[in-house]
């Protein structure tokens, strides 16, 4: 059954993969993609990694798909005009990829771990412990440092993404919430006596 | 335990505090109108931690389980880092503010950047190497497309964008490698798996993979194309800001993990840097000769400087990884003073980048054109100057480790690199004369650093003023 699940997700990892890359309509990408994120959210219960699967969902799906869905749709992109562009190099960029791909085949064939890599690597997961409690204490014990840039990171693509677009318009009427609080009848309304059969 | 860690960090911490604040009391305050305190306070900042850091720091100290290395060599490219980055923010000042581009947030973006640099320098694991880095990275994108409403600042700013997350992908592909090989991400666990000398397929894989993430960053060839573009387009005391401290981030970062990480396959990426290298000074060379624009002819000649830099890294040897320091060194000097140069190249008060409206400059500024005669000579390597001893020292390393053809390349790729820079004396000095006059004076405290950056250059041949010993006992605690 395992084995199955396994199959069934990694054949639609790879076919969401491929079909994002060469589905014509960038809309139909982008929902492949999101097949993609979920079949590895699939793949990960099967390891045992249900909240990485859940966020995986949540993040990837959830915000991210959905964000690239708006942009792609937003954004008056010309696909024919960038696909033309590309048509003519990609003669050279098979002849990489092809290269590129016989070396991580060779390599992989003679690929083997180092003898001590697979007792470091679950030296650092704590069995007795639930996921999410698991993760929580290697993401802010051992790795508070790395989670903190992280932080860091997260704060310098705000302030890019604000001072690249902000403007302030001079021309615009804003509110000034003060201004109307202290606002009164004296200095807002003035009375004048009409006298009849007059103009002002 | 905690608190020991934070204490090793704390210059790190401090420089984040500061920009935090200074983000927060600009916007609650007078917004832009601060940006100049703001550019003084952070390059004020920068000298003070930089003079704590070479004054204090004493020996070995590892925090965070050994993700964060403070050692002599990362004390020696902090201040190296700190120092370049405060004298560009001082010399950016009169030009942004007369362009209207002295946003409060540019100091800020800097600082933060300033602490991506540190981090990378003080990188002992895998993901702390790539947290600095990017955050070095990001905040550098925006300050390339900081001219926002010029469409070669913005050209500039996504072209470096995109490639720069190209390049990331790269090098993260390498360490994913190099972590299922060796299955940690520490240094110190990565270099014990290539004991006995016999490296696995594995980690030459992701190794050739890190390089050349790491390559790209310093913009070696041929992971070069972004640097003439955007040297080009962002605003000049930007790309004064690209060609010195993140270049000496990245080569201190590249010497860190090759070193740390992969010490005990010397032979297997001497190689690889060796080829690096050569290439990159003969591109450096010979594609600087049809330039006409001085912003992609510093381009170019970064390229070829970052060639003999990974020289004295292809050695492999401490006394390698000294040269490379000296070299940095000298490096950042002499930008700083050829950038204060450019930066005053100016017409009725707008930026000159033709090289071909230095004709006759010596008339017009004997004094300015001494300085830049003698910075220039130097960038060359012409023998009474400092440049030249920068250049010798990765030549001897290279040759102590018996890469004698990389040092003979070396040679025949500065005299052919030469040409470009005396082009320049020679319009300066002979040649034609133009009606149209540059500006004769202003530029602040431009002159100020022109002058001192020349004077080094000079003076620096009697005692190259300690930097040799420092950077030996620099690339002593990196190499054992």
């Amino acid at each position: 059954m395992t084995v199955f699940a396994f199959y069934l997700f990694a054949t639609s990892v790879i076919a969401g993969g491929l079909f994002t890359v060469i589905s014509r309509n960038p809309v139909h990408s982008v929902l492949w993609l999101i097949l993609a994120f979920l079949s590895s959210a699939g793949l990960f219960v099967l390891l045992g990694a249900e909240f990485v699967a859940m966020l995986l969902i949540i993040v990837y799906v959830g915000a991210v798909a959905v964000l690239f869905l708006f942009v792609v749709m937003m954004l008056d992109v010309d696909f024919a005009e960038l696909k033309a562009e590309m048509a003519k190099y990609m003669p050279l960029a098979l002849l990489i990829a092809v290269v590129i791909l016989m070396q991580f085949v060779m390599a992989f064939g003679a690929w083997e771990s180092n003898a001590a890599a697979e007792g470091l690597r679950t030296q650092v997961t704590d069995t007795t412990k639930f996921n999410t409690e698991a993760l929580g204490l290697i993401l802010y014990d051992d790795y508070f440092l790395i989670f903190q840039l992280a932080g860091l990171i997260l704060l310098v693509a705000m302030i890019g993404a604000i001072v690249l677009t902000l403007r302030h318009r001079v021309d615009v009427k804003r509110q000034d919430v003060v201004a109307q609080m202290m606002r009164d009848p004296a200095t807002a309304m003035e009375l004048k006596d009409v006298k009849p059969g007059q103009g002002l | 335990m905690i608190a020991e860690d934070l204490n090793i960090i704390l210059p790190e911490i401090i420089l984040s505090a500061f920009a935090l604040v200074g983000l927060l009391v600009a916007v609650y305050t007078t917004k832009d109108k601060m940006g100049g305190l703001l550019v003084w306070a952070t390059a004020g900042i920068f000298v003070v931690l930089a003079a704590w850091i070479g004054m204090t720091g004493e020996g070995t100290r590892i925090a965070f389980n050994g993700m964060f290395i403070e050692d002599g060599f990362a004390r020696f490219a902090k201040v190296t880092i700190l120092l370049s980055a405060a004298c560009v923010l001082v010399m950016s000042e009169n030009y942004m503010r007369t362009r209207g581009l002295l946003r409060f947030e540019y100091p800020m973006l800097v600082a933060l950047a300033a602490v991506g640099m540190m981090m990378m320098v003080s990188a002992g694991d895998l993901m702390a190497l790539y947290m600095g880095l990017e955050l070095q990275s990001l905040a550098l994108y925006v300050v390339a497309s900081l001219r926002r409403d010029s469409v070669r600042s913005t050209e500039a700013g996504l072209k470096y964008f995109v490639l720069g997350a190209l390049s990331s992908g790269l090098l993260l592909y390498g360490a994913s490698l190099v972590y299922g090989y060796a299955g940690t991400t520490l240094f110190s666990g990565i270099i014990t798996t290539a004991q006995g000398g016999d490296t696995s397929l594995g980690l030459l894989f992701g190794l050739v993979f890190l390089i050349a993430g790491l390559a790209f960053k310093v913009s070696a060839v041929p992971f070069h194309m972004w640097t003439p573009d955007v040297y080009e387009g962002s605003p000049t005391p930007v790309t004064a800001f690209f060609a010195t401290a993140p270049k000496v981030a990245a080569m201190a970062l590249f010497a860190r993990v090759l070193h740390d990480a992969f010490g005990n396959a010397v032979s297997d990426w001497s190689q690889i840097i060796a080829l690096l290298s050569v290439l990159s000074m003969f591109l450096g060379a010979v594609a600087a000769i049809g330039q006409t624009d001085i912003k992609r002819l510093m381009a170019f000649s970064s390229i070829a400087h970052m060639g003999y830099a990974l020289m004295g890294l292809a050695a492999g040897t401490a006394f390698g990884v000294q040269a490379m320091l000296v070299y940095m060194a000298i490096y950042v000097t002499m930008n700083v003073g050829t950038f204060a140069f450019i930066l005053m190249m100016q017409r009725d008060g707008a930026p000159v980048t033709d090289i071909r409206a230095l004709n006759m400059y010596a008339k017009q500024n004997p004094g300015r054109a001494l300085s830049m005669l003698v910075l220039l000579f130097s960038l060359a390597g012409v023998p009474p100057m400092l440049g030249f001893f920068g250049k010798l020292y990765v030549l001897r390393a290279a040759y102590d480790a018996g890469l004698a053809w990389l040092a003979i390349a070396g040679v025949i790729a500065s005299v052919i690199g030469a040409y470009y820079y005396l082009r320049i004396v020679f319009y300066m000095y002979f040649g034609e004369e133009q009606s149209e006059q540059m500006d004769r004076t202003g530029g602040g405290v431009l002159p100020v650093f022109l002058t001192a950056s020349a004077l080094i250059m000079v003076l620096g041949i009697i005692n190259m003023f300690g930097v040799e010993g420092a950077a030996q006992a620099a690339a002593g605690a990196l190499v054992n």
